[in-house]
């Protein structure tokens, strides 16, 4: 068993980064040339990454499964960016960041590393404007900020609704830059499919060209992994069709070892389910409901009589409306965190208050803020979010009211990573949301887009030297070794075990029923009977896809279904790890929610004696159960305090 | 909803294409264009066909992956967004629909609707960056630039490069998407320290790989789901005048 050492640097926690880039083992420029990296993903941390390990000077093999790397899903983000620069003058500051992102994660994020996060923040918003990122900027020329939930100052950067896809593009110029200048070798729409490990180090991976089919080797140093999260396991989720877990999911399987996965986050304001044939859900922007009133009937009648199309929402008289947020939160009202929105609105329809078509719905009002504020200041305000809201859903939101539900949004668990973002297998590494590190138990809105590029930018360039340090000497492993062999085999194996089984069920269908347990099971609210009953509905599913997928075409030419199968087959593995963690975690904490830890108003119960620690899953084969290790949190520079929202 | 699709079918890059019909039923309103497909495939599958190979990821129009040219539209009928967002209460109950890959000479078709765009990442590769190596940036706010260039640059950095300018365009030109990108650091102080090389290679770039010329029909304007101007394209041309010859 390997024991987890998180390698917090000794010092105060100001001076743990300081400490750390003192004393850490560089490689001189004429060794860099001699080093080979693999980064696996291109979304914010892997472009980002890859750009800056090859303008240092190392060889860089980047890979996506996307036609460009400019796609990765990153580039659907739209809030914004945070940093610490108090450029509003509002006292922000490292420190406060650093506090907020912790409270935020409900004390279950490691507080070194989190702390060095929110220190390198300033620096990302100062490449980013280098690079020519177009952040909204005032009449003086100077950048605006905002602000966004769990926090008391305006430090979020933004670019309209479209942060996430300036930010990409900048890390992605950033990257061509060096595939001109030879440094980097990109290769777009292909996927990795096992983790190659020769004498317990991290050498290669397996990946498929998606064009050729064609199975290939390649070595490397080190592995990176920027491969993002593994919401697809519900099926619907606000993530791209094609995010998956296979290339996490094969280092698992590999020897490293997973960290809280249970821990998702579910995002309140997200546009409903229509129908069986829906393939993908629409977040809409968390500052909503800076405006927007969020109710459903008060009486069961009325609900049912909107659910038939018998009567409208704005045929529904004031007193007959319950806003429950207002109601249950009247200190913060709407604008309580995601997880709690996400989780009293689920009570709600539950309770067969909730409104469309499905039940599973609620208002969301701009009457009153239209009222107040005229409907040309909220057309200002959020103008291309009523549009896009209209595109969809075939409504005027200036009207009758936006319906919202939540829906699976980011996943703060991920591979278990130490203070220099390594894995359990030396030499593998994961960056951005595909680790487990900065965001605890919920992660605030605008942190997932600082972590990407606080990862690739500032943090794994430092340390990956400090392993590679000591493999200057090692030439090129040739990818004909017996391990390379091997892990070619098992990706064969497994490709061609999906496309003999030629059963009567297609890969969607499987993946909308895994969906099904997952959310009813492992969603917004979890109990023991229902964990249990998901992990045994998991492996009956698992075995049944075994036997009755129907994967057409073949291995060696483009086969989109093949593809989506290999991934399938492994949210149908990640989808029980994920209920088998929310099962051992016997409390209430951040997006997971324990129906039996709970005050007696409902809201969320830590249990900070026996559950601050960050479960690290260790496979143990296919045969035997997972082992669970724990790396205990210990919060030496902030006191724990519950969260209150009333 | 019920539909009669004509879809461009070839098997590879190297073979000959050509148009299928399919009959699809039952679809709702509400179902976006791509899930009408995802029901198609899904019966196709379990008719033992070959299921129709199309890009996408992202369904929310951002990732510029979706590539379909619908009833001789790019995107098909509707302004301003891809394909991924277009809805089928866009269409009749009954409607045929012709549904092809982007027609271009630098776009090879790969399968089907998939085709190959890398040509334009060849042009960035050129020049559509600013040469900064991590760690040399200044302050945020050392350098002021005026919010109407921002907010221009902005509106031209919204580019998804998706290619439905080129699909869209008589000439297969590119320059909507070049220009954008030109533009994008044109107007920004930090972009100005290497405007001419960079107007220059990406232009060079951009005719060697086969893209036709611009002769300012504004087809590529009127079809863009981002709506990138048409100026971008007159900001280029100064740019270019004003880089000379090398």
């Amino acid at each position: 068993m390997v024991k987890l050492n998180s390698k917090i640097p000794a010092g105060p926690l100001a001076e743990k980064w300081t400490n750390y880039k003192a004393g850490q083992n560089l490689v001189n420029p004429a060794n860099k040339r001699k080093l080979d990296i693999i980064v696996v993903g291109t979304g914010l941390a892997g472009a980002s990454a890859a750009a800056s390990l090859g303008e240092m000077g190392f060889n860089v093999k980047s890979f996506c499964y996307q036609d460009s790397p400019r796609r990765a899903h990153s580039i659907a983000a739209q809030g914004g960016i945070n940093a610490a620069k108090n450029y509003q003058n509002d006292g922000d500051s490292v420190y406060r960041l650093f506090y907020d992102t912790i409270k935020g994660g409900d004390y279950r994020s490691r507080e070194s590393n989190v702390y060095r996060l929110a220190e390198v923040s300033n620096s990302i918003i100062d490449q980013c404007v280098a690079q020519g990122v177009p952040f909204a900027r005032d009449y003086g020329g100077y950048l605006v900020n905002r602000s966004f939930g769990g926090a008391q100052v305006s430090r979020t950067f933004y670019a309209k609704g479209q942060t996430g896809q300036q930010l990409l593009l900048g890390a992605f110029s950033a990257l061509m830059r060096q595939v001109k200048l030879g440094s980097v070798e990109i290769f777009p729409r292909t996927e990795m499919h096992d983790l190659v490990i020769i004498d317990g180090k991290a050498r290669g991976i397996i990946t498929r060209d998606l064009i050729t089919g064609k199975i290939e080797r390649h070595f490397a140093h080190a592995v990176v992994l920027a491969t993002g999260g593994y919401g697809n396991t519900y099926y619907l989720s606000t993530m791209a069709m094609g995010a998956n877990v296979s290339a996490a999911w094969m280092s698992y399987k590999r020897g490293a070892y997973f960290g809280n996965p249970c821990f998702v986050q579910i995002h309140p304001t997200c546009i409903p389910v229509h129908g069986d044939n829906q393939s993908k859900l629409t977040l809409m922007s968390e500052s909503l409901r800076n405006d927007g009133r969020i109710w459903v009937p008060k009486n069961l009648e009325d609900a049912k009589k909107v659910q038939k199309g018998e009567l409208k929402a704005i045929d529904i008289p004031e007193e007959n409306r319950d806003y429950y947020l207002e109601r249950r939160y009247p200190a913060f009202g709407n604008l309580v965190p995601r997880d709690v929105a996400s989780r009293a609105a689920k009570e709600r329809c539950d309770e067969g208050h909730g409104v469309g078509s499905t039940g599973l719905a609620v208002y969301l009002d701009f009457k009153d803020a239209i009222k107040r504020q005229g409907q040309k200041a909220i057309e200002e305000k959020y103008g291309n979010l009523f549009q896009m809201y209209e595109k969809i859903v075939d409504q005027n939101p200036y009207t009758s009211p936006m319906m919202i539900y939540p829906a699976i949004h980011y996943a703060m668990g991920g591979l278990w990573v130490d203070y220099e973002l390594q894995t359990t297998i030396p030499g593998l590494f994961a960056i951005g949301e595909a680790n487990f590190s900065d965001h605890g138990a919920n992660r605030l809105g605008a942190s997932a887009l600082m972590q990407g590029l606080a990862d690739g930018y500032f943090v794994l360039p430092y340390t990956i030297q400090n392993y590679l340090a000591s493999d200057i000497r090692t030439a090129k492993i040739p990818t004909n070794t017996p391990e390379f062999d091997e892990a070619e085999k098992n990706v064969r194996a497994k490709m061609e075990g999906l496309l003999k089984i030629q059963g009567k069920t297609t890969v969607d269908t499987f993946h909308k029923r895994l969906g099904k347990i997952m959310w009813d099971h492992v969603g917004m609210a979890r109990n023991k009977e229902g964990l249990q009953k998901a992990i045994d509905q998991i492996k009956a599913l698992r075995l049944e896809f075994w036997t009755d997928v129907k994967v057409p075409g073949k291995l060696d030419e483009m086969n989109t279904e093949l593809e989506k199968a290999t991934r399938v087959a492994d949210f149908l593995e990640m989808g029980e790890l994920m209920a088998r963690d929310a099962l051992q975690r016997e409390e209430s904490c951040g997006g997971h929610f324990r129906e039996e830890y709970q005050t007696p108003e409902g809201e969320a119960l830590r249990d900070d004696e026996n559950c601050t620690f960050v479960s690290a899953w260790e496979h143990k084969g296919a045969t035997q159960e997972p082992a669970l290790h724990k790396e205990d949190l210990n919060f030496e520079f902030i006191e724990v305090k519950q969260r209150n929202y009333k | 909803m019920d539909f009669t699709l004509k879809i461009w079918r070839q098997k590879n890059s190297g073979e000959k294409g050509k148009f299928v019909n399919y009959k699809v039923g039952n679809v709702s309103s509400d179902s976006s264009f791509l899930e009408m497909l995802d029901v198609l495939n899904e019966e196709l599958i379990l008719k033992n066909e070959e299921p129709v190979a199309f890009d996408h990821d992202c369904r929310e129009g951002i990732c510029g992956c979706c590539s379909l040219y619908i009833n001789g539209r790019p995107h098909g009928p509707d302004e301003l967004i891809t394909v991924c967002q277009l809805h089928m209460r866009k269409f009749k109950d009954g409607d045929s629909i012709v549904i092809e890959p982007w027609r271009a000479r630098p776009f090879p078709v790969i399968k089907d609707l998939i085709v190959d765009r890398t040509a334009f990442d060849k042009i960035l590769m050129e020049g559509g960056f600013v040469s900064v190596n991590t760690g040399n940036a200044p302050d945020a706010h050392a350098v002021p630039v005026p919010k109407q260039n921002a907010d221009l640059a902005f509106d031209a950095a919204a580019c998804i490069g998706c290619g439905a300018c080129v699909a869209a365009c008589k000439n297969a030109s590119a320059m909507l998407f070049v220009s954008a990108k030109v533009s994008q650091f044109a107007l920004l102080p930090q972009g100005r320290v290497e405007a001419k090389e960079r107007v220059r290679a990406m232009v060079a770039k951009m005719d060697e790989l086969g893209f036709g010329s611009c002769s300012n029909t504004g087809a590529c304007e009127a079809e863009c789901p981002k709506g990138i101007s048409l100026t971008n394209i007159a900001r280029i041309n100064r740019e270019f005048i004003k880089a000379g010859s090398a």
